[in-house]
Parts: C-alpha cells; structure tokens; sequence
C-alpha cells in the first residue's frame, strides 16, 4: 500500500513535467499544424541558461527564494527569445511552403541545437552530462512509517508551479482578448489576417510562450533529476510529444492529462511489472489509444484548438 | 532581403551538422607529423599499406560527444601522449607515427562508418577504439573483414575479440569483472543479499550483471531482484523504490558513470542506504560532480589505481598532469598502454602489412603497462589483475587488488 503511494507521488512528478513540455507542441500544433520538433532542445537551452546562472549567482543567493525565482526569469525570458528569433527565421520563411519542409527544418533545428551544445568551444557546456547545483535545498516534508512513502518538499513546490503555470494558461487562452486572438489564427489564419488579428504577432507570441513553458519545465526537471546533459532534450521532448498525442494534439487540458498518465503508466510499469517494458507499454499505450480514438483522448473533429 | 536569411540559416545548420559527422582530425604527436595524406591515390590492389613517405598512421575512433564523451577524450590523451614519446625517440622504422581520431558519437552506426573511412581512405595501420563495447563490436567487424589490425584499449565484453584473429585487447574481460566484483561483496564486503540493476541498452552492463549473479550465487549470495534501465534515463526511482522493497544489503549497478551519479543520489532519496558496486564504466572524474555526496563510500572495480606507488605509474601521471591538467584515468592509461603496444609491435613487425603487423601484436608477452603487465592469451585477450577502489570525497581509494 505505502508502495502504491510512492509511485503515485513520483509518476505524477514525473507527469507534471512532460505535461509542461507537452503544452508547448500543442500550442504551436494548435496554431501553426507544425510539430515544433525543436521544443524539447530549447528546453534544454533553457536549463543550461538555469544552471549559468545559478552558478554566478553562487551558493548562498541561489537557494534564496528571490535567488530561485531569478533563475528561472533568466531561462524562460532567454528561452522567450530563442523561440522568437526560431519562428522568425527558420519557420515564418517557410510559412506557404508545404508542412513537409516545415516539420524537417524542425527536425534539423532540434539537431543543430543539441549536437551544438556537445562542441566544447566558448560558451557552448560540450557533452558531458552535468549536475544541476541544488537550488531548492532539499528537505522531507512528509514521511510515512520506516521511510516507505517520502514527500520532498520540491516534488510539491514542483507540482504547484507547474499547477499554476498549466491554470495561467488556461486563463489565457480562453478569458483573454489575445487567446482569442490565438484561437482565430488557429481556426483559419488567412481569415483571421482578414478580419484584423496580427497573425505574425500572434505566431510568435504563442512560440515565445511555449518556449518559456519549455524553460521551466527544464528547470524543475533538472532540479528533480539533477542531472543536465545537451541530449536531454530529445528524451524529454520525445515523451512530451507522446504525451500530446494521447491527450489528443492541439487540445491544452488534454496535454496534461495525456502526460499525467504516461508517466503513471511508465512508473507503474516499472514498479510492479518488469523495467525493461517501460518503454514498449509506454508507446504501446499510445498505439492503443490512437487506435480506439484516432484524435488522442480529447481530441474530437470539432474540437476547441488552441 | 527576405529569402536571405533563411538561406543563411539552413547553410548554418548543415554546416553545423557537417562539423558534427566529420570530426576535427586531433592534434596528433609531434608538430609535424600531422597526417598530411587526405588525397593521397589508393594503394595497388587494395591493400592497407600506409604508403606515404615518412608517417605511419594510426587510427582512433572514439566517443568524442555523446553519453561517454570522457571516455573517448582520456583515451585519445593517452594515445597522443605515447605518440608524442615514440615520437621523440625517433619514431619507428625511421618514420614518424601519426593519428587520425574519429567521432563515433557513442553510436555502433557512426563506429561502424568511421572504421570504414579509417581503413579505405586513410589507410591506417593500426586502428585503436573503442571503450563501449557495442561500439567495438561495430568496429571489430570492419577491421576483421579488411583484414587490418585492432586494438581496444577498455572493451571488456567477451565476443569483441572473438569476431576473429585481428581483433585484440590490452584490458581484461567481463566475466573477470563480474567475478572480482561478487567474490570482494561476499568474501570482503560480507553481504548476502544484492540487487541488481543493469543497463538494457549495453552489453557490458548486460554481461558484468550475468556474471556477478552467476557468481554471487555460486558463492553462497542471494540476488533480491534485477531491474533495468536505459542509457540516458534520468529518472530511476521507480526501479529503486521497487529495489528498496526488497530490502538487499548493497546494489550492483554495472552501468555508465553518467548514469550511476544520479542513481546513487536518488537511492539515497529513496531510503536506500546501502553501497553501491560497479565496475569501470564508474570511472571518470564526473563520477563525483554527478553523485556528490550519495555516491562516497561505494566500491567499483577497474584496471589500475593512480596511488599505484610503481615509478612507472607515477611518472605517466605527472607527465599526463603536466600536459592534460587532471589525473589520467584508467581510460587514459589503456589508451597510453595500447598505443605503446601498438608502437612495439609495428618496431618488431617485419613490414607494415596487415598480417605482419598482427602477428607482431600476437606476440606481445610480458609487456610493462602502466595498468598492469600485458600478455596476450591464444584469444587475444590480456591477462591480468583488477583492483577494487572505494569512492571518496572527490577521488577513489584504492581497497584490494584482485587476481585473475
């Protein structure tokens, strides 16, 4: 039973991140029908963005609360950037040209981005793996019997952070003049052009958005994990990805729910069946659903796209 | 205007993806015995004669980036630092010896296609690499089919050198390990119950793990359970709070250190507070960046100790200081020892084609590494001892050495 409990806590920290990560390629799906293959390495820019930073602010000011909340100005504004100046001039070029041609440009940035950082020459970190300093000081905030289930204080602060992030966005998207805006270039962005959105404005705005959520996310990921490396972007972003598929692509609640239970799903597999099946039920799982429901689990013909 | 900058960022990302496959040649040996033969005319009849006037070209393919990227840069350091000597003692049948690295990016494809080039169009003599097993399984293949002599300085699974008679090692092999490891937990550590949790991705994980449960349990041990993972996994708490279940009094975990770090940080967030054991994929300085305080006090085997008080020892690691900052790590030392092997084996070889040069290797017996004396067995494989350390505060300790 206590068991059962700890995997539950540690599939849904688990769920929580790929969910961040997942909105980002909705979003993008949502407006622009493109799979932002690159999402999961800006993410991963984004964390080494985290850790410059924590190591100039040094060992007292990083755990600090204005400290923490600095770290991660730093990654999502930075990552806000890099996903603008992506969509300006790797996709916005490509913006009438057929989606195959969108999807390898992707691709070939989601490559130039993590083999990029495995070069070890000026700022670029080279392959190997780091580890992420210790921002939040871990403490055990909740502990049952002999150790059997341990809360730590990040996996909650973690949780919140990412409840908060996924709420704003909800709000955003659907009680402001600006999602609706996004909503409209989502419908028909020709129209949309027609009836006075901004629509340029509007691609980017949403890209620098996901990108900042991707920032995050990176950030409580390597805090989790602590462990940082160039390549953990295509791991990530690959499970983000299924993740918004389950939950059916271009839909923002169902992103997080897919990737809530994908990481349950991968966590329950390794603790009461074999390790080694993570991965094959995981995708199997995905296979499964897509079959049943071709639009992943939310996803209906008329559904609300973002 | 506006067509240009896209141009000009596609150009960019090819070129950027170019830099990745090609792989910069290394700095080499000796200021000017850079190879210097890109297009140099092949050799009549196919043959891997290095035929330029005065190099004799080695070749190197190793993980320069990806998962184990220290592994390939020490064992270049190593190989560059026994060049640089031969070098300076006149070379070798009068001519200067060079080496060509090649990325392999930690994958088998990208080793397969580097051995490949470093026998069609660099005609090299010898090939060295490289630590990964799957990867020199790739490599040994290639070498084996053009008939041109390998040496692996750390690839420890069995059936590397079994791909045929080319195909040689300065290390020892798993099942040693696997065997050094369960007989210092049983008859050293005193422990009885032992988790496993291995790595699905690589066979030398796959293999120490058979090998020390097969003779854990033959000495009286018990296995608790064996979990797995996959290289380049960050999060293993399922598997260890799965582990922690089962209430074992050690761990054993044949993995990569870029993986075993955060393993032994999350055991001990997990409640696991017994030690964990491993063999030489722990050994890298990053060991203890990644494992910080979680990883002190575990133990791994390996194929040599820097406080190895031997005056050969110390004097290739004051010189590997001096010139790469940092001491040499076992990798390094392999590396180091299988370019000196090499070297000696091409002075002794009566001319430089493939099957001279590999009976010349076949012969070395009794030869004074810097990781113990190396003699080549009838299956190419060396003989020799290991030795246990135990993980400090930023360095190992050496506990025991273990005989074959």
């Amino acid at each position: 039973m206590a068991q059962l409990l700890q995997h539950l806590i540690n599939g849904l920290a688990a769920g929580t991140i790929y969910a961040l990560v997942a909105l980002g390629y909705t979003m993008v799906y949502g407006v622009l029908k493109l799979i932002n293959f690159a999402h999961g390495d800006v993410m991963m820019v984004g964390v080494y963005m985290g850790y410059a930073t924590a190591f100039a602010l040094g060992r007292e000011a990083r755990n600090s609360l204005l400290g923490v909340a600095l770290i991660f100005a730093v990654a999502m504004l930075g990552c806000a950037l890099l996903g603008f100046l992506i969509e300006r001039f790797a996709y916005r070029p490509l913006r009438e040209k057929p989606r195959l041609t969108a999807l390898i440009t992707a691709i070939g940035i989601s490559f130039a981005l993590s083999y990029g950082f495995q070069l070890d020459i000026g700022f670029l970190p080279g392959a190997s793996p780091r580890a992420f300093p210790e921002v939040i000081e871990p403490k055990e905030w909740i502990v049952i019997g002999d150790r059997d289930v341990v809360v730590w204080n990040w996996q909650v602060i973690s949780f919140l952070i990412a409840v908060a992030l996924m709420v704003a966005l909800q709000y955003l998207v659907f009680r402001t003049r600006f999602g609706r805006a996004m909503r409209a270039v989502s419908w028909d962005h020709r129209v949309a052009a027609l009836m006075g959105i901004p629509t340029d404005r509007v691609i980017a705005l949403t890209f620098m958005l996901g990108s900042a959520l991707a920032a995050g996310a990176g950030l409580l990921y390597a805090i989790k994990d602590t462990s940082v490396s160039p390549l953990m972007g295509l791991y990530v972003g690959l499970k983000a990805f299924v993740a918004a598929v389950i939950g059916g692509i271009g839909h923002v609640p169902g992103a997080v729910v897919g990737a809530l239970v994908l990481g349950l799903v991968e966590e329950f597999v390794v603790g009461y069946a074999a390790s080694t099946w993570r991965d094959a039920v995981a995708f199997g799982f995905l296979i499964l659903v897509l079959l049943v429901k071709p639009g992943g689990l939310f996803g209906r013909v008329a559904a609300e796209k973002v | 205007m506006r067509r240009i900058a896209p141009m000009l960022l596609a150009a960019l990302a090819v070129l950027a993806a170019a830099c990745e496959k090609k792989t910069q040649p290394a700095p080499s040996g000796e200021g000017g015995a850079q190879a210097t033969q890109q297009g140099q005319p092949a050799a009549p009849g196919g043959g891997n004669v290095p035929a330029s006037g005065d190099v004799i070209l080695l070749g190197q393919v190793g993980a320069l980036t990806g998962g184990q990227a220290t592994f390939g840069i020490s064992t270049r350091n190593g190989i560059e630092m026994a060049l640089k000597e031969a070098n300076a003692a006149g070379g070798v049948k009068g001519k200067k010896l060079a080496i060509r690295v090649y990325d392999n990016q930690s994958k088998p494809e990208e080793a397969a296609q580097a051995t490949t080039r470093l026998i069609t169009q660099d005609k090299v003599a010898i090939i060295l690499g490289d630590v990964a097993s799957s990867n020199s399984l790739a490599m040994a293949e290639k070498a084996q089919a053009a008939g041109v002599p390998m040496i692996t300085p750390s690839s420890t699974n069995t059936t590397v050198t079994q791909k045929g008679d080319y195909i040689f090692r300065v290390c020892f092999i798993d099942p040693f390990q696997g065997y050094v490891m369960a007989k210092f937990a049983r008859e050293d550590l005193k422990l009885n119950k032992v988790a496993v949790l291995q790595d699905n991705k690589s066979a030398y994980s796959i293999d120490l793990s058979d090998v020390f449960t097969r003779k854990f349990t033959e000495m009286g041990g018990k296995i608790t359970t064996t979990e797995s993972y996959s290289q380049g996994d960050t999060d293993y708490r399922a598997q260890l709070t799965a582990i922690r279940k089962t209430q074992p009094d050690g761990i054993y975990v044949p993995g990569y250190y870029s993986e075993v770090g955060v393993i032994a940080r999350q055991a001990r967030e997990v409640g696991l507070k017994v030690p964990l054991m491993g063999g030489d994929g722990w050994d890298s300085e990053k060991l203890f960046e990644l494992g910080g305080s979680a990883i002190q006090g575990s133990y791994f085997s390996n194929h040599y100790s820097p406080d190895n008080p031997d005056p050969r020892v110390q004097k290739f690691i004051s010189e590997y200081k001096a010139t790469y900052g940092g001491v040499p790590d076992a990798l390094a030392a392999l590396g180091y020892d299988a370019a000196r092997v090499a070297i000696e084996a091409l002075k002794r070889s009566k001319d430089l084609s493939g099957p001279a040069v590999r009976d010349a290797i076949a012969q070395t017996k009794d030869f004074p590494g810097v990781a113990g004396t190396i003699t080549l067995d009838d299956k190419r494989n060396a003989v020799k001892s290991a030795v246990v350390l135990k993980v400090g505060d930023g360095k190992t300790e050496y506990v025991t050495t273990v005989n074959p």
